[in-house]
C-alpha cells in the first residue's frame, strides 16, 4: 500500500537535499524535516564516535589503492562527510605512534561513517516517504 | 585520551543504539525499545565473549 507523500517529498531535488544535508552533517537530513529530537540523538552519538575515535588517536584513512582492508576503510571514513573533511583539514588521524587503545579508535572513526550514511538514507527514506514519519 | 577497553566497548554500543533506534524503527516509543534491547545486547555479548576467551586462555 502507497504510504501519502508530503508536500516537500513532491519536490524531486528535495530528499536528495536531505540526502547531502545527512551526509554532510551528521543530523542535518533529519533537521532539514523537522525531527529536532532525532536530529540532534543522531548528531551527538555520530560526532561522539568520530572526537572520541580521533581522540583515542586513531587513523583516518585516506584515499588508497593498497590494501582492501584499507580501501574499505576508507569508504567507511567518507561517510562521514564534512567530518571526514574537517579531520584532513586540521590534519588530524594520523597517530605518530601504535598504541592499542588506538586500533578502537580507528574502529569508532569508520563505524560513525556507516552510521551517518544509514543516518542519512533514514532522513531519505522519510523525504520520500518510504519510512513513516 | 585514555578509556578501559570495556569503557570503549559500552560508548561505542551507546552511539550504535541510539543510531539503530532511530533508523530501524517509526515510533517514537518503539525506537526507545530497540535503542535498548541493541545495547542490552551488545553489553551482554561484550561480556560473554570476555568470559569465553578467559575460558579458552586458562
Amino acid at each position: 500500500m502507497a504510504t501519502p507523500k508530503s508536500a516537500a517529498a513532491e519536490n524531486s531535488t528535495f530528499p536528495y537535499l536531505v540526502l547531502l544535508a545527512g551526509w554532510l552533517i551528521p543530523g542535518a537530513g533529519h533537521l532539514l524535516l523537522r525531527k529536532w529530537a532525532r536530529a540532534g540523538l543522531l548528531f551527538a552519538a555520530i560526532t561522539t564516535m568520530f572526537f572520541v575515535g580521533v581522540a583515542l588517536q586513531g587513523k583516518v584513512y585516506t584515499p588508497n589503492t593498497g590494501d582492501l582492508l584499507d580501501i574499505l576503510g576508507f569508504i567507511g571514513d567518507l561517510g562521514s562527510g564534512g567530518l571526514y573533511m574537517l579531520a584532513h583539514l586540521a590534519g588530524w588521524g594520523q597517530p605518530s605512534e601504535q598504541i592499542a587503545i588506538a586500533d578502537y579508535g580507528t574502529k569508532f572513526i569508520v563505524v560513525g561513517g556507516l552510521l551517518n550514511i544509514v543516518a542519512a538514507v533514514d532522513a531519505h527514506s522519510l523525504a520520500i516517504g518510504r519510512k513513516r514519519a | 585520551m585514555t578509556i578501559s577497553h570495556f569503557a570503549a566497548a559500552a560508548l561505542f554500543s551507546l552511539c550504535i543504539s541510539v543510531v539503530f533506534g532511530i533508523t530501524q524503527r517509526s515510533e517514537p516509543k518503539m525506537m526507545v525499545r530497540f535503542g535498548a534491547y541493541c545495547f542490552a545486547l551488545f553489553l551482554i555479548g561484550t561480556i560473554a565473549a570476555s568470559w569465553i576467551m578467559w575460558g579458552i586462555r586458562h
